[in-house]
């Protein structure tokens, strides 16, 4: 984010943050050097998204060549029509000729028609399959970074990448690779054919192209910034819409709409500058090219005709040379156009190459283990982790949980009782130390064991777009009917569900809008206990149920639990009370371990934060 | 679309005739050139021929450098206007009310302010330019043709039909397909944001692959949809070109017969073609402008699809502003029934509900009885379905919106967190908050741990503040709506996430602020029913009971059953 310095008061809404540049990926710096491996970056990504079309690649160009022949042929035909064919005719009555140009014609057009059309499609297959190709890599690259890159990253970008940097690649296939292929092999023919017809008229015209290539070059290099700085402008603003239109709710509520639009209008306005500034540096390339084939001309006009005064050339020469000129140039001007989208096209790749290389923190193992004895027993040793250096969460845990044991984790914010949960789920990796679940470190695991294995319920209550058996499903893809109900039953969610218009068939709406906080809990239960894992993790996940639903819950864990590893963190005892063992925390230590019951007679903390919810209770 | 163009008039008509300008100049080159061949050169006048190519260069540096300018103008006003609709759309979606929120997927709205917005631009700053330019040179070669020799100008003209019709065709069928495109698109950015939002929820379940699965099926589908459109445009492209083609060749062979009959002469049949060629290549790239036309037509729809979608939240007309100073904070649910639009079940099926001035009045009530719908009502982020909330005796709806929510706030149980500095969050409904107002704030929710931050309040806090725990994020939804100091205070279930302890030291610091404010406020659980004077039970949609908590406790069962930790195994 460089912005002006008056621009302050604009820019301190989004506050500061551990990094400068902690939202972008590590791969996406702009000193020199980094480009330098940023561009090599982006040309590997697009070969290896071009890599298994190569043959359909190769057909195209032949395609293109054809049709270029096609379209090159009618003017040769046309002046020998009027050349040899006319005189034929009115000469000698002879009309073989023409019928011969004639049917040359109509083959040129249909092989135009045929080469067109063929391209057309094939190139919308092969540009389309690159498209959905790259798509897909990318989701799925995103899929398996980190949580921590997420945290980073923010959803609006992941948005961004996904939706406006591809678009502009898709602009790309749609647009103008062929008019680019086209008017190279133009402009080469035409060099050859100027070459061969008067080498020298011919040198001297080809005299602008250094100042062609300077022109291109300068732009190459000043809108390959330009337009790489338009990438986040649009970034930035996608991010801030994505967010605002999420969180409408508190925006209308709060009255937040004028401080928002006062805030979009300004990414707004800086996105547009930004997206102006490439295409108005491209607007004075075209000038340029124009103002140099003008030149070319006079240039050609001066020395041919005093080459013709001089004696050693004919009229018909220059005229000829200075029509092709203008089919040299003409499509040049054309092409200035594309090298706007071409551009525009490689700062998005670049972006996506960024992501591509982005290295995954928490790993899938090359050669995972397997689990030879599964029991959920869980083993903390020696497991240090910190967010940041300067504060850490875990000095050095030592835990170890049998299987089938439930474990409560007490203690006050930040006492580390979410980071143990996180580390058993590896959402992060340790900073030192091991995590293991029946005797294997969790970073040999592959991710579907793993995940088969231990499954947690966040703070999250997160739904997706679909209707509330879809939602539930997602514990264990393909379940039937049958059992999705009897997961929502267990739980007690069945209640409220069938009262809703189509019952398990109701839509949800955007993040369960539909429904209410405690009712997303409820669906999210019933999705962990269709999944059925070996160890259970519960993160704050009944806080938002009234009493008689957590008393179900409640009733629902104990026989969930009984044959289960489980590791429960609740502020509210009650949910604490089914536990087989108590854990206190402080600071990521334990401080206080027993069952329950001897906890509360031991009189230490456990002890008094009991006493505490109990008053609190009527 | 004519409001957005309005402003840029003079704009506008300043690069039409820019425009003109530069065809003219750059029509005027090669006449010029052939005047030079015809004199000068013809003649061996050198010095004569300096002075051709002195006008030549001007003329040239003229067309280049008007060919810069507008171009450069012409990005710059189109930019402009994409991003005044860009603006416009924000704005209106703002006013929507949270129903149609609910029904959009984010990813759609996106791409209607990104893609869609991007095409309607990119049509008006190239492909219409290029289309009226290319028009207004198709009639100069044809009449100069008709000119010539009009019989033959016929058959040029007669081609205008078959690519008439085709371009009918095109129309009516490449429409829809690109329109089917875009929309799948906006499909396809909605996984992507989905899955990025849930991220967590998604691995939290190890599902990456399955919804990797998912996105390859809408991906699958726009690549499907991407060929389809094409396969729309190779027909009548290529057609196009044939016709061109075949055009050129009919005129070549009738002319020649034509001379041979002596009806033409050889040199006018020559000049004829040389002048059709010119007309070549607008044909040929009629196909492309129409396609970007149409795609433009379809992404404008798309936009005002939600540009014409009428907010159903608004001011009534005569609706009074009213002020925190002039309230006294008086709320009253009349006979008020709410229903889902697309259900005819009631939620709410007449509540009749009075909270006094500066009285605090639980809501106690089984998950799923209406609790949340009916905390959504006073702020009017929904309308009721039938009869009426008051304030201070006022229909709500005849108050101004804008004024109305700020007497009244409401503090959902999921705290929004935006990635903004803490501050940002915190004065989201008072933005001219002053640093007294927040401290304040800060410590009635107890949410001391901001300064602890590694830039204390100036720090970015993750999206959906995910680096906070459920509690700190609930304390500063709190604090946020503390820091308003409205009238009426609506709080959904603002203490869940916390602990015993916290929750305590909360309540105790709220009371003095809830002291002159009216509060509603939803309770799960019987400590926070101690911030209250006095509790309703919400029961299928109506108030079972009202009175206070120790009253209730005695004479209501259902008040016990939803509220009573005892009643159960829950305290075990």
């Amino acid at each position: 984010m460089t912005a002006p310095a008056h621009d302050d008061k604009h820019v301190s809404w989004r506050g500061r943050s551990e990094q400068a540049d902690a939202e972008r990926t590590s791969a996406e710096l702009d000193d020199a050097e980094a480009i330098k491996e940023l561009r090599s970056r982006s040309r590997r990504l697009l070969g290896s998204m071009m890599r298994p079309h190569k043959r359909s690649i190769a057909a195209l160009v032949l395609i293109l060549l054809g049709q270029n022949v096609a379209t090159m042929t009618a003017p040769i035909l046309v002046m020998y029509g009027i050349d040899h064919g006319i005189p034929a005719i009115t000469d000698r009555d002879d009309y073989s000729v023409m019928i011969a140009v004639a049917v040359a014609f109509a083959a040129a057009a249909a092989l135009e028609y045929v080469c067109m059309r063929l391209y057309i499609v094939q190139s919308a297959k092969v540009g389309n399959a690159m498209l959905y190709a790259l798509r897909n890599r990318v989701f799925w690259k995103f899929q398996r970074l980190s949580v921590a890159f997420h945290e980073r990253f923010t959803s609006g970008r992941v948005t961004a990448r996904q939706s406006s940097d591809m678009e502009s690649i898709r602009e790309l296939t749609e647009n103008g690779v062929d008019d680019l292929v086209l008017a190279a092999m133009n402009v080469v023919t035409i060099a050859v054919v100027m070459l061969v017809i008067e080498p020298l008229l011919a040198v001297v015209s080809l005299l602008t192209f250094p100042l062609m290539l300077l022109l291109g070059k300068w732009f190459s290099r000043v809108s390959a910034i330009a337009y790489r700085k338009a990438r986040e402008t649009v970034a930035l603003l996608i991010v801030y819409f994505v967010e605002s239109m999420g969180g409408v709710r508190a925006v209308q509520a709060y009255r937040r709409e004028d401080r928002d639009r006062e805030i979009f209008g300004r990414l707004n306005y800086d996105n547009r500058f930004a997206q102006a500034k490439g295409h108005q540096q491209n607007a004075i390339m075209a000038g340029g090219m124009r103002g140099i084939g003008h030149l070319a001309t006079v240039v050609v006009l001066l020395f041919g005709g005093w080459q013709i005064m001089l004696g050693n050339t004919e009229i018909g020469v220059l005229a000829a040379f200075l029509l092709y000129m203008k089919r040299f140039f003409d499509p040049l001007n054309e092409l200035v156009q594309f090298y706007n989208v071409l551009q525009s096209a490689t700062a998005a790749l670049e972006k996506l190459s960024g992501v591509m290389d982005e290295k995954i923190e928490v790993a899938e193992p090359e050669n995972p283990k397997r689990i030879e004895s599964p029991r959920g027993e869980l083993r903390f040793e020696n497991v240090r982790f910190h967010y940041r250096e300067d504060q850490v969460v875990l000095p050095g845990l030592d835990l170890h949980v049998p299987g089938g044991q439930t474990v409560a984790l007490v203690g006050a914010t930040g006492a580390g009782k979410t980071t143990i949960a996180k580390l058993v789920s590896r959402f992060y990796d340790p900073r030192g130390g091991t995590v293991r679940l029946d005797g294997v470190d969790l970073r040999d695991l592959s991710e579907s064991d793993l995940r088969e294995g231990v499954v947690m319920i966040t703070q999250e209550n997160f739904l997706f777009n679909g209707t509330i058996a879809e939602n539930i499903e997602l514990g264990r893809p393909g379940a039937t009917r049958d059992q999705i109900v009897e997961a929502a039953r267990v739980v007690g969610a069945d209640e409220f569900i069938e009262e809703l218009p189509d019952g398990y068939d109701t839509h949800v709406r955007k993040r369960g809008g539909r429904l209410s906080a405690g009712q997303r809990q409820l669906v999210v239960f019933a999705r962990a206990f269709l999944a059925d894992p070996r160890v259970l993790i519960l993160d704050e996940a009944t806080s938002s149920l009234d009493i008689p639903s957590e008393r179900l819950v409640q009733r629902a864990l104990r026989t969930i639990l009984a044959d289960r590893t489980a590791i429960i963190i609740a502020h509210r005892l009650s949910t604490v009370e089914i536990a087989d063992r108590v854990l206190v925390l402080e600071s990521g230590r334990i401080i206080e371990d027993g069952p329950p019951e001897s906890l509360i007679d031991s009189g230490g903390q456990y002890a008094e934060l009991h006493r505490q919810w109990e008053d609190s209770l009527v | 679309m004519r409001r957005y163009l309005y402003p840029y008039r003079y704009r506008l008509a300043l690069l039409w005739t820019m425009v003109l300008l530069n065809i003219c100049a750059g029509l005027a080159v090669p006449p010029l050139v052939g005047a030079a061949i015809d004199g000068p050169i013809t003649d061996g006048d050198l010095g004569a021929l300096w002075v051709f190519a002195g006008v030549i260069a001007g003329v040239g540096a003229l067309d280049a450098v008007l060919n810069l300018i507008r171009r450069y103008f012409q990005t710059a006003t189109a930019m402009a206007i994409e991003a005044d609709i860009r603006e416009a759309v924000y704005e209106h979606l703002q006013r929507l009310h949270t129903g149609f929120h609910d029904r959009w997927q984010t990813g759609q709205l996106l791409a209607r302010v990104t893609v869609d917005l991007g095409m309607v631009r990119r049509f008006f700053a190239g492909g219409m330019v290029f289309a009226i330019s290319s028009t207004g040179m198709t009639i100069i070669i044809m009449v100069q043709l008709f000119w010539i020799e009009w019989r033959l100008a016929l058959i040029v003209a007669v081609a205008a039909v078959p690519l008439f019709l085709i371009g009918r065709g095109f129309f009516r069928n490449y429409l829809p397909a690109a329109r089917k495109e875009q929309d799948q698109s906006g499909e396809v950015s909605s996984a992507a944001e989905e899955s990025a939002n849930g991220i967590r929820a998604i691995k939290a379940l190890g599902r990456g692959p399955l919804m990797a699965d998912r996105f390859e099926k809408e991906a699958e589908k726009l690549r499907v949809l991407g060929i389809r459109k094409n396969l729309i445009a190779a027909k009548s492209w290529s057609a196009f070109g044939a016709i061109a083609s075949t055009m050129l060749g009919s005129t070549l062979v009738i002319g020649a017969i034509m001379v041979a009959n002596g009806q033409l002469t050889p040199g006018l049949l020559t000049a004829f073609i040389m002048l059709q060629l010119n007309l070549l290549w607008p044909i040929e790239a009629a196909g492309w402008v129409m396609a970007h036309g149409n795609e433009a037509m379809s992404a404008a729809d798309r936009v005002y699809e939600v540009l014409d979608t009428e907010p159903t939240i608004r001011d009534r007309p005569g609706a009074k502003a009213v002020d925190r100073s002039s309230i006294r904070g008086k709320l009253a649910f009349e006979g008020v029934r709410f229903s889902f639009d697309d259900d005819d079940r009631e939620v709410l099926r007449g509540v009749d509900l009075e909270v006094r001035p500066g009285e605090t009045l639980a809501i106690a009530g089984r998950t799923g009885s209406g609790k949340t719908t009916l905390v959504s009502l006073p702020s009017r982020l929904n309308d009721p379905t039938g009869g009426r909330i008051t304030l201070d005796g006022t229909d709500i709806r005849d108050l101004k919106l804008e004024s109305l929510r700020s007497v009244v706030t409401t503090a959902f149980e999921e705290a929004t967190l935006f990635s903004m500095s803490v501050r940002e969050n915190l004065a989201l409904g008072r933005p001219n908050a002053d640093e007294h107002d927040v401290e304040q704030a800060v410590r009635v929710a107890q949410a001391e741990f901001v300064y602890d931050l590694p830039y204390g309040l100036d720090t970015r806090i993750g999206e959906q503040g995910l680096s906070l725990s459920g509690g700190q994020r609930q304390r500063l939804a709190l604090a946020r709506a503390v820091v308003v100091r409205p009238a009426v205070l609506v709080l959904d279930d603002p203490l869940s996430a916390l602990d015993v302890h916290t929750e305590e030291l909360v309540e105790k610091a709220l009371e003095q602020v809830l002291v002159d404010t009216t509060a509603l406020v939803v309770v799960h659980r019987p400590s926070t029913v101690a911030l209250a004077d006095r509790v309703a039970l919400l029961h299928e949609g109506r108030i079972a009971a009202i009175g206070t908590h120790s009253e209730l406790m005695e004479g209501s069962p259902e008040y016990v059953d939803v509220l009573s930790a005892e009643a159960e195994g829950v305290a075990a």
